[in-house]
């Protein structure tokens, strides 16, 4: 699956549009950054309510390709900024983490 | 023979927003010397971890990262509080951070073991009221 497939999906918003052309090689839900830090696959698209500035960090340090931020939060817009400056493509919804990543797993997984 | 490459940064005690910019800087130069993708992560990982630890703990340290043709190693160094227990410290789960840290994700008690886990070698030199000393090597 890659990441156009993802940005395509009607229920989420384009904040940061990162490599379309980017392939994924899983999602991945975390809210604690100390645990995603860990575990968040390179290349993968990683689902949370956490939307802060360190969150950019985490994902960047860990070559993930893509946040997912559920439950309509969002990230400010120096933040945003940052996301295009290193291709991490960032996206937003109102649905729930698990909803969403089950909707991204059928689309590219299943 | 090649010479050995040598980075030093300075980190800001209590200042969240700008964590992770030393190993952010770290990784695009390691990239930029053909290091593997695989390292990189690993030496991103584990100097993520310690410059969040510094933050939280430390008020901040210096940290240097020296490249060599075999590995590289990371130092990091605090005046902070020291740790009175390593072997807890070392615990997953076992954290001493602030509500306010644990509120922005961090603090999950995963900081220590992370940076053993992402690193071939590491080793904790501590004095109670004098500071703590943190050694890491990956191997290329």
């Amino acid at each position: 699956m890659k990441l156009k497939d993802i940005l395509a999906l009607p229920e989420c918003r384009v904040l940061a549009e990162g490599n379309p052309q980017r392939e994924i090689s899983r999602v991945f839900c975390c809210d604690l950054l100390s645990v995603a830090m860990g575990k968040a696959p390179a290349d993968g698209v990683w689902v949370t309510v956490m939307g802060n500035r360190n969150t950019l960090a985490v994902a960047s340090l860990t070559d993930t390709a893509c946040i997912v931020l559920a439950e309509g939060i969002s990230l400010d817009e120096g933040t945003l900024a940052k996301a295009g400056e290193e291709g991490i493509a960032v996206l937003a919804t109102d649905l729930p983490a698990f909803d969403i990543a089950l909707e991204i797993y059928q689309a590219g997984f299943a | 023979m090649s010479e050995q490459l040598t980075f030093t940064y300075s980190i800001d005690g209590d200042d969240f927003t700008r964590a992770g910019e030393a190993s952010s800087s770290v990784k695009n130069k390691l990239k930029m010397l053909g290091v593997s993708s695989e390292a990189i992560r690993k030496v991103a990982i584990a100097m993520y971890e310690g410059e969040i630890n510094m933050v939280i703990h430390a008020d901040g340290g210096t940290i240097d990262v020296s490249v060599s043709d075999d590995d590289i190693t990371m130092v990091l160094a605090d005046k902070g509080p020291g740790i009175p227990d390593i072997d807890k410290a070392m615990q997953e789960g076992y954290s001493t951070a602030r509500e306010e840290v644990r509120s922005l994700g961090f603090g999950a008690g995963m900081g220590l073991p992370n940076m053993k886990r992402f690193t071939d070698e590491m080793q904790i030199d501590t004095v109670l009221g004098e500071g703590t000393t943190i050694t890491m090597k990956v191997h290329l």
